[in-house]
């Protein structure tokens, strides 16, 4: 049996000046790497494929397939790029790891890179978090000093340069060919795919785009071996996961749980719902996962549970509501975020999400009629499948689980005479 | 479309050459654009016209181009910003938890609304306010940024003293981050420059919400399964 909470990538977290790489070495850092130089790329993808390892960064896609896409010996530069552009409403778990340990994502990166035969490697974090990128500036200069990057790195006859950069504030170029036309100097909006990133990514060249979380993993795996991070998880959700407990909880915070644990397991840990107003509703995955209730404390929170329950894992961004908490409310707040962020490349998501503001706004604002809800489910039908990228129908998912589970809210709200729930905070 | 490499008053030889540093950073010029506008919003405190001829001349683009990009981004402000700016997260979680009062309170005080600055921009005490989408801070709810630097877990009468003593010319310091400077030096280090700012590197980070679940395995004495002595890597795939 292993243990509720499995700190892998957040235990150095613990230590003093955990960021700095000689706090790094003295804790194992740097040792995979010495070890990734002696073997074969090939070997590093297979035991990669062999970890099960996938992806943290919401979609869940198997890392080491990933890789293996790359062709190679095609005589392309091939690139990776770090989605580092964390911005999913509820997700939180990227920046801390940077934050406090940002030379465990230098080591995956270059293990990775010398797997996938990249010379060059971008991290791309959004802009507005200015002490992660010093602080990631200031590793990748500690690591190019001692030749951790940069030419012949440890007498391997691998190069690799290792690039910060620092977006500008826009959620969509978390999509990874946003992020790639970003990373370009252009808007960030999607591509069409195919042809995808393994092919034609940056500077349309093989392209490997993984998150942060995924990336800083690879470091244990090779230390530790495929069976060893398959001792944590479920079968098709392996290893461990970081879970971001935030909201109307008693202790909020970053639990490195094995994949497969459930709310009931990380509520109890956090001391229960903040001051015992029951739990009302719950985002496993942040605001672009269908919303879960109080029916779903036992749902196995990894890839498959989540999606057999009508969600999917996302980023394990646990935003917990508890009963004051209008969900009408809520649904508009993150519908305006959705607007604000839709990058208005596609007609669904550009206008339909600019219409659900309008008609979520009048019903919350107490105008609305019992015939709004069928016309958000239109639009959302609209939006959900037909948009370029997945922000639409990441946008539809507030919605139309809001009104499948709290229907009557929505009802509420046309009818002038009911008790009306505000914002929590009213 | 004029082509000069020529320094401007406002975009003096040591800007162009950090211009031309941060080109050296990529495989391909373009890619230059995104830090080199946090270039310009450090010289300028926002994205001028000027700024954008200027970063067309660096990379040889058309100013059309460079506008497009400009006014993509939420980061780059196309009006003066203030002394300090003061983005407040009223995304669904931090405004249940009362950002949206925290914002309210805010803008009441400065009497400004969405991405206004109250007092003349960029002199001293000059506060440009925001509300922001999800500052990637869920935990530490509400939050706001001061210059992009973290004030966690915030209250309405809080945020309210933060802002009087920024306006006074004080510069509190951030849950998370380094001490305050300004908008300007911070757009500078977003462009990728931190020379002789060491010291910044030792601003506090882990909050105790983000050790939360690493004390508790602590205390209690759980850990992942013990790694194998020698964890060998698989045999070479054979070629298909």
């Amino acid at each position: 049996m292993v243990d509720n909470l499995t700190p892998v990538l957040t235990k150095r977290w613990l230590s003093p000046r955990s960021w700095t790489l000689k706090t790094y070495e003295q804790l194992e850092g740097y040792t995979a790497l010495r070890k990734a130089l002696k073997a074969h790329p090939d070997q590093l993808i297979q035991q990669c494929k062999d970890s099960g390892l996938r992806g943290r960064g919401g979609a869940g896609f198997p890392t080491g397939m990933k890789w293996g896409f790359i062709p190679q010996g095609d005589g392309k530069p091939h690139y990776l790029v770090i989605n580092a552009d964390e911005g999913e409403p509820g997700t939180c778990k990227d920046i801390p790891l940077m934050m406090a340990d940002p030379h465990s994502l230098i080591e995956g990166i270059i293990i990775t890179s010398y797997a996938i035969r990249a010379n060059f490697a971008a991290i791309y974090v959004r802009g507005e978090v200015l002490h992660v990128i010093r602080r990631l500036h200031a590793a990748v200069r500690e690591a190019y000093e001692a030749g951790y990057l940069g030419k012949d790195i440890l007498g391997s006859g691998f190069d690799l340069d290792v690039v910060v950069h620092a977006g500008a504030g826009a959620y969509i170029c978390g999509e990874e060919t946003a992020l790639l036309d970003s990373l370009e100097g252009k808007r960030g909006q999607p591509r069409l795919k195919p042809p995808f990133p393994a092919t034609a990514g940056l500077y349309a060249s093989p392209t490997v785009v993984n998150n942060v979380e995924t990336i800083a993993s690879v470091p244990y795996i090779v230390n530790g071996g495929a069976d060893w991070f398959r001792t944590m998880g479920r079968e098709r959700s392996p290893g461990p996961k970081i879970f971001s407990l935030s909201g109307h909880v008693e202790r909020p915070g970053q639990y490195e749980a094995p994949m497969g644990t459930t709310l009931r397991t990380l509520l109890d840990m956090a001391g229960g719902m903040k001051d015992g107003i029951p739990l009302k509703f719950w985002t496993p995955g942040g605001s672009s996962t269908p919303l879960f209730t109080a029916e779903h404390l036992d749902v196995p929170l990894d890839f498959e549970g989540a999606a057999e329950a009508g969600s999917m894992l996302g980023t394990t961004a646990l935003q917990i509501f508890n009963e004051t908490v209008s969900v009408p409310w809520a649904v508009m707040k993150w519908t305006e975020f959705y607007k604000h962020e839709s990058c208005g490349k596609c007609t669904p998501c550009r206008e339909g999400t600019y219409w659900l503001v309008q008609i979520l706004q009048r019903m919350v604002a107490g105008n609305g009629t019992a015939s709004d809800i069928d016309t958000l489910l239109d639009v959302c039908d609209n939006i959900l499948g037909r948009s370029f990228c997945a922000l639409g129908d990441g946008a539809v998912s507030p919605i139309t689980s809001g009104i499948k589970y709290f229907k009557h809210e929505f009802l509420a709200l046309c009818d002038q005479n009911s008790q009306v729930l505000a914002g929590a905070n009213a | 479309m004029t082509q000069t490499q020529e320094p401007t008053d406002l975009f003096d030889q040591s800007i162009v050459d950090k211009a031309q540093a941060i080109i050296a950073r990529y495989p391909q010029p373009r890619s230059a654009l995104l830090p080199m506008l946090h270039l310009v919003q450090s010289v300028e405190g926002y994205v001028s016209q000027a700024g954008i001829t200027f970063c067309a001349d660096q990379l040889d683009l058309a100013n059309a181009e460079v506008s497009a990009v400009a006014t993509f981004y939420t980061m780059y402000k196309r009006r003066p910003c203030g002394e300090h700016l003061v983005s407040v997260c009223t995304n669904t979680l931090c405004a249940a938890l009362g950002g949206d009062a925290i914002y309210a309170t805010l803008k009441d005080h400065l009497d400004v609304g969405h991405e206004e600055t109250a007092g003349e921009p960029g002199a001293p005490g000059s506060i440009t306010l925001e509300h922001a989408e999800c500052l990637a801070a869920c935990d530490l709810g509400p939050v706001l940024q001061v210059n992009y630097e973290y004030f966690d877990n915030q209250t309405p009468d809080g945020a309210l003293e933060l802002v009087k003593s920024l306006q006074a010319g004080e510069k509190p310091h951030p849950t998370r981050g380094a001490p305050l400077t300004d908008f300007r030096q911070a757009e500078l280090q977003l462009a990728g420059f931190f020379e002789g700012r060491d010291a910044d590197l030792d601003g506090p980070s882990a909050a105790p919400e983000t050790v939360r679940g690493a004390k508790i395995a602590a205390e209690r004495g759980w850990t992942a399964p013990a790694m194998p002595d020698n964890a060998e890597f698989p045999p070479l795939p054979e070629k298909k």
